[in-house]
């Protein structure tokens, strides 16, 4: 099989961050909950590998437990949109043209209609700030987009002959929904989960730095952004580093997903072999 | 072609001069928040206040920029032998913008309906002792107080005391007609206030011909406005992180003054556990102030410890009562019986003193075994919250308003303290005008507050400004808020 660059330089981007914040469950630099006011605003490579922070606080530290953060949030809001997304694509693309298909895309469109970042500001302004109440914002706008898709997929699946065969079988639409349909769309939506993800991480990083997302002492990359602001000028790393990691974490997770596309995807797959 | 050229320059060096000329006869001043309306008499914004006080609505009295008292619409004024009688001579020929003239009526008018039943005045106390106020002649007007007040020439300097008219009085809160050196010229909402030169100003007429003020909240397109020279002067600057800058910059000043703005990590005190004086004192022992004026302030900040003005003759050192002592604290909640720790809410409102304050003072209580949840509130949040509703466990805050130790004798003030002993005290200060016995009671008042640690007190806040280098006559102090722009003009 052909080297997938694209896939490669993907998961090693991401992969830098996923160790990262798993390894700041056992180990970080220093304690990001400590503040030293006297040691802020140091240079990277001044006693500290990136420097420190306005609050004296190690910035490799805070990226570690900011990716934390940033991944918690985005995979649960991916969760949350798969969970309720598939089932409910499956369901409408078995009862195709009935009733129920009807109500469940209608309403996915409802949730379409309205852009997603303002109203997840809208809901955490009125829910309280907070990690929870960001992860189910994001959440709610990733049910519609995994809906869709999983509609789509089983639509051009449930004319196939080996579903037909199931049917013969006595099979039912949940079981032919469970067991065949949803194995051969598997390789959408991980496709579709991974670029919801990198969504999901800008959204985080987008909330938190309005002052919506974690609240502190939780360390967030778009806090970190937020705090920066009025010290750019002075101290620019405080600003660069967050916003490197949400860069190259939004483009190792692109990266990934158009590598694992090309992967997984059945006719570009019999063309390269 | 020689002659097109010559004219070319001519009419840019023509330019160029009105452009010059222009600039020095108008200025363009920052300043953070916008007013909800122009009237100080009916709302407690101090936002309204730095627009009008001075610059368009004087009172009997007015502040100086070093926080003296001197006459204002008075003249002069004589203080019956039992204090309670203030006979205030009007200066005469004194005109509203509208051009009607301003009298005893005048003045009886404004003082009646800031002492009302259904006055709206943000400052009714400082009305309360007035028991008359009688029109003797056009410009003689008498006031009777129920009690002799020390205070009451200071009272009647405050932004909410300044003389309005009744027949202006109606669309006062979108075009307020005053008497002072600047009338008012338009509100662009959103962005900006004009204000041009009263020319028919009873007193020093202003030097400037006009004055704009521009609102602009966020702290970073502040500093680039300023940089950019886009407005000419910023009162109020909200990051002290980026005046090292302008000090380093020819084109500007840096201006640091005091300000009467005490910062206090307010607890409340009927809240369990703070209820406990235990609890109160073990977090006043918690909380490191420089690390706070540094971290949040980058320095600019005076420790105070208790609610009073370092630069205030009465002011009293009382930081040692909760000098930073982390055990001493675990000690006082391990005898308040909480030697665990607790849990309660930090709301903090927008300023970088809370935000930037509450998360070093959220750590500095974490070290101690006290978790805090910080929320941060927008201003309007945080007055329906946090001071109407009182539900918060601590929040931070600065009180700007002048000598306001007061508030502590209010049971129902948002932090909710007001023993009938602190009363006491009040009541004895009210009455008393010998300067020295009211050192005294202020000094008391200061001590029964720290005492039983019923708020944290942390900093004097600083009042920060950035202005051009040839700006002159903007107060570097706020003795009370104000961007009074009477005597500012440019330096050749």
């Amino acid at each position: 099989m052909r080297w997938n660059r694209n896939l490669v330089l993907g998961a090693v981007l991401t992969g830098l961050f996923v160790v990262g914040a798993l390894i700041s469950f056992v180990w970080t630099p220093s304690d990001h909950t400590v503040l030293d006011i006297a040691g802020k605003l140091k240079r990277p490579g001044d006693g500290n590998l990136l420097g420190t922070d306005h609050f004296g606080r190690d910035i490799l530290t805070m990226i570690m437990v900011g990716a934390r953060t940033s991944i918690a949030v985005a995979l649960v809001a991916v969760g949350i949109g798969m969970l309720a997304g598939v089932p409910l694509g499956l369901t409408a693309a078995a009862r195709h043209g009935g009733w129920l298909d009807e109500v469940i895309m209608r309403g996915n469109d409802l949730i379409f209609a309205f852009p997603s970042l303002v109203i997840a500001i809208l809901i955490t302004a009125v829910f309280g700030a907070s990690a929870v109440n960001a992860i189910i914002a994001i959440g709610i706008f990733n049910i519609p987009v995994f809906a869709r898709l999983t509609r789509s997929g089983a639509l051009s699946l449930w004319g196939r002959e080996f579903i037909m065969a199931a049917r013969v079988a006595g099979k039912g639409a949940a079981r032919i929904s469970a067991e065949h349909i949803l194995p051969n769309i598997a390789n959408l939506l991980i496709v579709q989960g991974t670029i919801q993800f990198s969504l999901g991480i800008l959204a985080e990083a987008g909330l938190s730095y309005v002052g919506l997302g974690a609240q502190p002492p939780t360390p967030s990359w778009g806090r970190m952004l937020a705090d920066a602001q009025t010290l750019v000028s002075i101290a620019p790393h405080l600003a660069l580093i967050p916003g490197l990691a949400i860069i190259l974490t939004v483009l190792g997770l692109n990266l990934m997903g158009d590598g694992l596309r090309d992967l997984l995807d059945p006719r570009l797959r019999e063309r390269s072999v | 072609m020689k002659f097109s050229a010559k004219a070319v320059i001519l009419a840019s060096a023509w330019t160029l001069s009105a452009g010059l000329a222009q600039a020095q006869t108008s200025i363009t001043v920052g300043s953070q928040l916008e007013p909800p309306h122009l009237d100080p008499t009916s709302a407690a914004a101090g936002a309204i206040d730095n627009v009008v006080y001075s610059n368009i609505f004087e009172g009997l009295t007015r502040f100086m920029a070093d926080g003296s008292v001197v006459a204002g619409l008075a003249e002069s004024w004589e203080i019956s032998d039992d204090g309670l009688t203030y006979t205030f001579k009007l200066h005469d020929g004194v005109t509203f913008h509208d051009g009607t003239g301003m009298d005893a009526e005048d003045v009886k008018f404004s003082l009646d309906r800031a002492r009302a039943e259904d006055s709206t005045n943000a400052q009714k106390p400082l009305f309360a002792g007035i028991t008359d106020v009688t029109v003797i002649d056009p410009l003689t007007v008498q006031v009777t107080l129920s009690e002799p007040n020390g205070n009451f020439l200071f009272n009647m300097a405050w932004g909410d005391a300044v003389i309005v008219a009744p027949e202006s009085i109606e669309t006062i809160t979108s075009n307020p007609i005053g008497t002072g050196a600047f009338k008012f010229a338009d509100w662009v909402q959103g962005d900006r206030i004009e204000i041009v030169r009263n020319d028919d100003y009873w007193g020093t007429p202003a030097k400037l011909e006009s004055a704009t003020f521009k609102f602009i909240n966020d702290p970073t397109a502040a500093f680039g406005a300023m940089m950019a020279e886009d407005i000419d002067a910023f009162i109020g600057f909200p990051a002290p992180e980026n005046l090292p800058q302008f000090e380093a910059d020819p084109r500007f000043t840096v201006l640091v003054g005091s300000t009467e703005g005490e910062t206090i990590l307010a607890i409340n005190n009927k809240m369990p556990p703070m209820d406990n004086i235990l609890v109160r004192q073990a977090i006043t022992h918690a909380i490191d102030r420089q690390a706070i004026i540094d971290g949040a302030m980058f320095g600019y900040g005076t420790p105070i410890g208790t609610h009073f003005a370092p630069h205030n003759p009465a002011y009293v050192d009382l930081t040692g009562n909760s000098e930073y002592d982390p055990e001493k604290s675990k000690a006082l909640l391990a005898e308040a019986g909480l030697a665990d720790g607790f849990t309660t809410t930090l709301k903090l409102p927008p300023p970088s003193y809370a935000r930037r304050g509450g998360e070093i003072i959220a750590a500095q209580l974490r070290a101690v075994g006290i978790e805090t949840e910080i929320t941060n509130l927008e201003w309007a949040q945080w007055l329906e919250e946090a001071f109407r509703g009182k539900d918060f466990g601590m929040t931070i805050v600065s009180h700007t308003e002048p000598m306001d130790i007061g508030i502590y004798g209010n049971p129902d003030y948002y932090f909710q303290y007001g023993t009938e002993e602190f009363q006491a005290i009040m009541t004895e200060l009210n009455s008393t005008t010998d300067p020295d016995a009211r050192n005294a009671l202020m000094a008391d008042a200061q001590r029964n507050i720290s005492e039983n640690y019923v708020n944290g007190y942390l900093f004097q806040l600083a009042a920060l400004g950035v202005a051009k280098a040839n700006v002159v006559g903007i107060w570097t102090n706020q003795p009370t808020q104000a961007i009074d722009l009477t005597a500012v003009y440019w330096a050749e």
